[in-house]
């Protein structure tokens, strides 16, 4: 019910309030920083005085592979905060400021107002991703090689699917908080409990950081799936989201 | 068929009883005043027959629409402005106006002409393209009342509409509620009387979670009020003695100082009116004004509610 009508205003708002902007610039700057700092860090290290002889001697010159591992590090940390950070106060701040509860007596049902919500910033999540791997392509391919298009875009797909997973925990923890400082404590107990199981062998292989480093083989001409990790961030990102839809339907906003 | 239909409604937050067995009856077309004190449980009705929450136990219909089992069919029958209304304050009133109608299924001429035409009875078209962040509370209450018109509503639920505004406000939006008579059923909660006797045609009171008397404004003035008098001289000291020595008279209930002027209120009208005027001039006070006063509503309210609390 009035799907699209609360979609477009979320986009609005989004582009209105610079979240879009802000989103999009972040991910270009570490898309663009990406093989730039894989190119020079070693001519960086080379004017630092005081280095061991022979240290320098012993760094392979960089190549397209530490351009790719060093996208995937940027993105796996500050695309995760940025989910997190742009996600956890989307709702619980209109429940503080009484939007929530003004429009919720509109002819919008409480699963409408969440799932546009998550919609949009899906929306805006992607567009600062293909601008990351725009610059990331761009700068690879003047200071390294081509990078090949097909492993690329499932790299970037498979990172999607991460931030995904990252937000609709964020959204749920902004359901469930009645305060944004509740919100920001839950999203980041999510963070650590994800990450933390995340790292344990064998366990860590269901877990959605496993498709960071899918990808990268992937893209580095490696063999070897995940797709149980992958089943479990599609599972993980339905189950939040229900959560959040049962949740809030129970709710006194 | 009632506007607004209760029984029994029940509210409890642990062993804080919101309401308790709340009753309540609007006809259609009434401006409806929801009077009682600070935490009375008026907020929380409100909230109950707009779907914002659910009671613990009880019935609702709200223009023949279940509350409780049909939530989503009653957005469409009700419009609702709550204490502090909240916007997107990044939109404009009239880009805010035409989302709401959006929401509400409006052609984008429909839109348009029912915009233009809530911008002006809000006296908002002025403003209408500068960002609501920008606005006064007097006019994002305007907006709110506007917002709450958008689709033409059959009842139109208003959380102290104007409590918390200057007296320029005030009259704003009171003169808008008023001019929504015979359009559709109001029902106002507020703790200002003066709101209540200058606008609504019906007032419940309600105290402590229950509706302690529902009734026409003027049948509750004549059933709870009670006869007074006022009295207003230069000379307080000779006021003062002469009230001491009404006070010793059967018929009288009480002689109060109010600001100025005694307040006489009395048990038998017809023996005051022959007797107080001559008693004055006996006394030899000079008096600036001797009046019978028009029972308010205030003192029906301190009646009823003051018995609630004694009680």
């Amino acid at each position: 019910m009035n799907f699209i009508t609360v979609f477009r205003k979320e986009m609005q708002e989004q582009w209105r309030t610079y979240r879009f902007l802000i989103v999009a610039a972040v991910f270009a700057a570490f898309g663009l920083a990406s093989p730039l700092l894989a190119k020079f860090t070693p001519e960086m290290l080379k004017v630092i005085p005081g280095l061991p002889p022979g240290l320098l001697d012993s760094i392979p010159a960089p190549t397209v592979a530490d351009a790719i591992s060093q996208y995937v590090k940027n993105m796996s940390q500050f695309g995760i905060l940025l989910a997190l950070l742009v996600t956890m106060g989307v709702v619980v701040q209109e429940k503080e400021r009484g939007t929530a509860a003004f429009f919720l007596t509109r002819p919008v049902s409480r699963e409408t107002f969440l799932l546009a919500k998550y919609a949009a910033l899906t929306v805006t999540f992607i567009c600062g991703l293909a601008l990351a791997a725009l610059g990331c392509w761009y700068y690879t391919l003047v200071l390294f090689e081509p990078l090949a298009w097909g492993p690329f875009l499932v790299l970037n797909g498979l990172m999607l699917v991460v931030f995904l997973v990252y937000m609709a925990l964020a959204l749920l923890a902004s359901t469930i908080a009645r305060s944004n400082g509740v919100a920001v404590g839950l999203a980041f107990v999510a963070l650590i409990l994800i990450g933390g199981i995340g790292s344990i062998p064998t366990i860590g292989d269901y877990f959605p950081g496993r498709l960071f480093s899918w990808g990268t083989t992937n893209m580095l001409g490696g063999t070897g799936t995940a797709w149980p990790a992958f089943g479990v961030s599609l599972g993980i990102i339905v189950l939040a989201m229900l959560t959040a839809c049962i949740v809030f339907r129970r709710q006194e906003v | 068929m009632s506007s607004v239909h209760v029984d029994a409604l029940k509210k409890y937050y642990g062993a804080v009883h919101a309401l308790d067995g709340l009753q309540l009856e609007v006809a259609p077309g009434t401006i409806f005043g929801f009077l009682g004190p600070n935490g009375a449980g008026k907020t929380t009705t409100l909230r109950i027959l707009t779907g914002l929450a659910r009671p613990t136990s009880g019935t609702a219909q709200v223009a023949g629409v279940d509350v409780l089992m049909e939530g989503s069919r009653l957005s469409r029958h009700i419009g609702h402005l709550p204490e502090e209304p909240a916007f997107y304050t990044w939109m404009t009133p009239r880009e805010f106006l035409d989302y709401l109608g959006r929401l509400y299924g409006l052609s984008s001429k429909a839109r348009l002409s029912r915009t233009r035409e809530l911008l002006a009875l809000v006296h908002l078209e002025e403003v209408s393209k500068r960002r609501i962040a920008g606005f006064s509370r007097g006019m994002r209450q305007r907006l709110g009342v506007a917002a709450a018109l958008i689709h033409h509503p059959e009842v139109l639920f208003l959380d102290e509409p104007a409590s918390a505004l200057d007296p320029a406000g005030r009259k704003e939006v009171l003169d808008l509620i008023e001019n929504l008579r015979g359009q559709c059923t109001v029902v106002m909660s507020t703790h200002i009387l003066a709101d209540v006797e200058r606008v609504c045609d019906v007032v419940g009171i309600i105290a402590k979670g229950r509706m302690l008397v529902q009734s026409r404004r003027e049948q509750l003035l004549e059933k709870y009020a009670i006869p007074a008098f006022e009295v207003e001289g230069d000379d307080q000291a000779a006021l003062l003695l002469w009230a001491q020595e009404l006070r010793r008279l059967p018929w009288v209930i009480s002689v109060v100082p109010r600001n100025g002027p005694f307040r006489i209120t009395v048990r038998d009208v017809q023996s005051a009116k022959r007797t107080l005027l001559a008693m004055a001039v006996n006394s030899g006070l000079t008096l600036n004004r001797y009046e019978e006063v028009r029972p308010s509503l205030e003192d029906v309210f301190l009646q009823l509610v003051g018995a609630e609390d004694v009680s």
